[in-house]
């Protein structure tokens, strides 16, 4: 398939398996920052190609795990309000919150549909005049266009039953947040590559000039994924922090203009609390008040207690790549995803599910030499 | 001349089957009651398509003579939405049971038929459902001896559910048996994986994208018993991945077998339109259900003769060996991907949901 078979090419990819097998030197840890270059690398089978010096370790980038909990619970309360049609991504649906998940509500009558497009939440609103139809608007900066394209169709036809229940949150504030955690020894990024197509690369010159750190915009595919480590190893074996980009197929250094200019229509920066970290200053997007109509947390008003966390998830370390899922005691025991304790076992791009899904031998290889 | 391929078939099949003018056009609990309405329903709809010795005695139940060894089977049909691309439900629970039936080595013979319908669905709908079932049949070489009607209030079914329940002679060189499954076996796939789960996919609300792939739902029992016939005891076990997908059953196998299953990316076919609405939904095609597909574990001595075999039939033109049985990591199923890398394949947890970017 054109576009896709190129990027799994065996033998580039064993060129560049070489190539980066000649250049490392010494122990390097690298991040990759979004939860669909996690699941690649373990479905590819890439962690365990890798010489044994490259150390990677799985970012923050996993939208359904980072959404507070304190959301879920919001949206599983709409769910079920009397004729309320939530709609939402399919991989938000099994993420527990502090009393049930969406799936659960589901199954106890709720009217919640999976959608692939927030614009067929709008159709479904049109066709539903009588039914207050909510979108559970989840994701990184990849999806905030679309989500926020959403708002802006629904005013233009003048609906009064659509609204959006956002929860977005932003990149280069949480890199920003893994290298001032004080346990974290993150030498390298390699940046998502699909948030940076509507973002532009622009927004991570002061990240590596600040934490001094190779910043290395990476694809998704097997190819790209090790082109993008040996780029980063180049520059850490080099001794030098710049911003690189191996994505460059699709990512221009302004990024999509029109894309942020929808976003920036409907949203705002906000402080945003994410699942398992914590409060991160101008993290996240808001609705702005010209579209509060459109908000649902405004236009229900829904007020739910904070419910804590489970204590046995150590999801926040996950995360932020402190420690890696098998290292978790739980991991494959009281955890699995069909009981996850946390949302990294559930989502298909959260690391434990991952590792979970995957690499049952990679984690036997790795608990063996630790 | 060519041969008429499955589509032409089934076209033609339709437009013999005309539907017969009637005085209502919508299925109510009253057609469900037993009584004058019940058999106003089964006289024009299905006694008039699915006629045979069988149902025309019209008894509580059918007289059957069956001997030697002998495969049963029994499966429910709640597909969502009813109609879809390359099909409806109709020949689904047909074809779905005749191939649980080949799978045992079996040649299906004859089925029951079971309807729950949803009051509300039109008559045009069910006649087309009863025309894919005749259809079905005949594709199979299948006879329906005996079957059951009920209405169900609107809101309590699903438009229509059917359960089939089939009943076939073993073939006399068969011999399926997970227990025959040894190191050293090829993995077999029949055709291309993921049509059916893809293509309904494709049509489900609010996932709708457009898509000429078609379900691959077919009766595998032709192909199975011209492979039984020449290969006989060496294929060692037949199974025909539905929900869960190839996946799934691998991993059913290699813990069934204590054995290792090693399969290779490179050698699993795929339709590339299939495998791009994969990639766009952030689906495994390993997990994605099939209808048309079988698994056959087989000596590895006759493992190519039987894909040359295999690829002279329309239905598995595709045909593949995608692995082998090992002794190395019992229990476990080790794909190694595209690019040379292993990992592990488990069972699916529970649906698989499209991703969000």
């Amino acid at each position: 398939m054109k576009f896709l078979s190129e990027y799994r090419d065996p033998e580039l990819a064993q060129r560049y398996l070489e190539e980066i097998k000649k250049t490392v030197t010494r122990p390097w840890t690298i991040m990759e920052v979004c939860g669909g270059q996690t699941h690649s690398l373990v479905k590819n089978g890439i962690l365990n190609m890798l010489p044994k010096e490259i150390n990677m370790v799985h970012g923050p980038g996993c939208p359904v795990c980072v959404t507070p909990l304190n959301l879920i619970d919001k949206a599983v309360f709409l769910a079920e309000e009397k004729g309320v049609i939530l709609c939402s991504f399919g991989d938000m649906l099994r993420v527990p919150g502090s009393e049930k998940s969406l799936l659960e509500a589901k199954a106890n009558g709720a009217d919640i549909r999976i959608l692939y497009s927030p614009l067929e939440a709008v159709k479904i609103a049109q066709q539903n005049p009588d039914r207050q139809v909510v979108f559970f608007a989840v994701g990184f900066e990849t999806t905030a266009p679309a989500n926020a394209l959403s708002v802006v169709h629904a005013h233009r036809l003048g609906l009064d039953n659509y609204s959006i229940l956002a929860s977005h949150v932003l990149v280069p504030p949480a890199i920003e947040a893994v290298m001032e955690d004080e346990e974290s020894h993150i030498q390298g990024f390699l940046a998502a590559g699909h948030v940076c197509t509507i973002m532009g690369t622009l927004e991570y010159y002061p990240l590596v000039e600040r934490f001094q750190v190779p910043v290395v915009i990476t694809g998704f595919e097997p190819v790209d994924l090790l082109q993008g480590i040996l780029m980063t190893v180049k520059q850490l074996e080099a001794g030098e922090a710049r911003v690189e980009n191996q994505y460059s197929r699709m990512v221009k250094e302004e990024g999509n203009p029109m894309a942020q200019d929808t976003i920036y229509e409907v949203f705002e920066v906000t402080d945003r609390l994410w699942r398992g970290m914590e409060v991160i200053p101008m993290s996240g997007y808001e609705v702005k008040e010209k579209y509060a109509a459109f908000d649902a947390k405004k236009k229900f008003n829904v007020n739910i207690a904070e419910a804590p966390e489970n204590e046995e998830c150590i999801a926040g370390e996950i995360m932020k790549g402190i420690k890696k899922p098998f290292e978790c005691p739980n991991f494959g025991k009281d955890c699995k995803p069909e009981n996850p304790l946390g949302a990294p076992m559930v989502s298909s791009e959260g690391a434990c599910a991952a590792y979970y899904h995957f690499s049952g031998m990679i984690n036997q290889m790795e608990g063996q030499s630790a | 001349m060519e041969e008429e391929n499955q589509k032409e078939k089934k076209i033609k099949m339709q437009l013999s089957c005309p539907m017969p003018k009637l005085d209502f056009e919508v299925i109510t609990l009253g057609h469900g009651s037993g009584g004058l309405l019940t058999n106003k329903l089964l006289d024009t709809g299905v006694f008039d398509v699915l006629k045979n010795d069988y149902l025309s005695k019209r008894h509580d139940g059918a007289t059957l003579d069956l001997t030697g060894r002998t495969a049963f089977t029994t499966d429910s049909f709640v597909i969502s939405p009813v109609f879809f691309p390359g099909g409806n439900i109709g020949e689904l629970a047909i074809n779905g049971t005749v191939n649980d039936l080949a799978m045992c080595g079996a040649i299906p013979q004859f089925l029951s038929l079971g309807f729950i319908i949803e009051e509300g669905l039109t008559m045009k709908e069910f006649w087309e459902i009863l025309v894919a079932i005749k259809f079905a049949c005949e594709q199979a070489g299948v006879t329906i001896v005996t079957g059951d009607t009920k209405v169900v209030e609107r809101g309590k079914g699903d438009k229509i559910f059917i359960n089939t329940t089939g009943v076939g002679r073993i073939h006399d060189k068969a011999n399926i048996d997970i227990s025959n499954v040894k190191a050293g076996d090829k993995i077999i796939v029949s055709d291309n994986l993921a049509t059916h789960g893809i293509a309904i996919m494709s049509v489900r609300e609010g996932l709708e994208f457009e898509t000429s792939i078609e379900s691959d739902t077919r009766n595998l029992n032709h192909i199975v018993k011209a492979l039984l016939d020449d290969f006989g005891e060496d294929i060692h076990l037949l199974r025909d991945p539905t929900r869960g997908g190839v996946g799934t059953v691998l991993t059913e196998i290699a813990r069934d077998t204590k054995l290792g299953v090693d399969i290779f990316q490179k050698d699993i076919p795929i339709d590339d339109q299939v495998s791009g609405a994969c990639e766009i939904l952030g689906l495994d095609p390993l997990y994605v259900a099939n209808e048309g597909l079988f698994i056959a574990i087989v000596d590895t001595l006759i493992a190519e003769a039987m894909i040359d075999k295999m690829r002279s039939f329309e239905f598995s033109a595709n045909a593949a060996i995608i692995g082998e049985v090992i002794e190395e990591h019992p229990g476990q199923v080790v794909l190694t991907s595209q690019i040379g890398g292993k990992r592990v394949v488990n069972m699916l947890v529970g649906e698989q949901l499209p991703r969000i970017c």
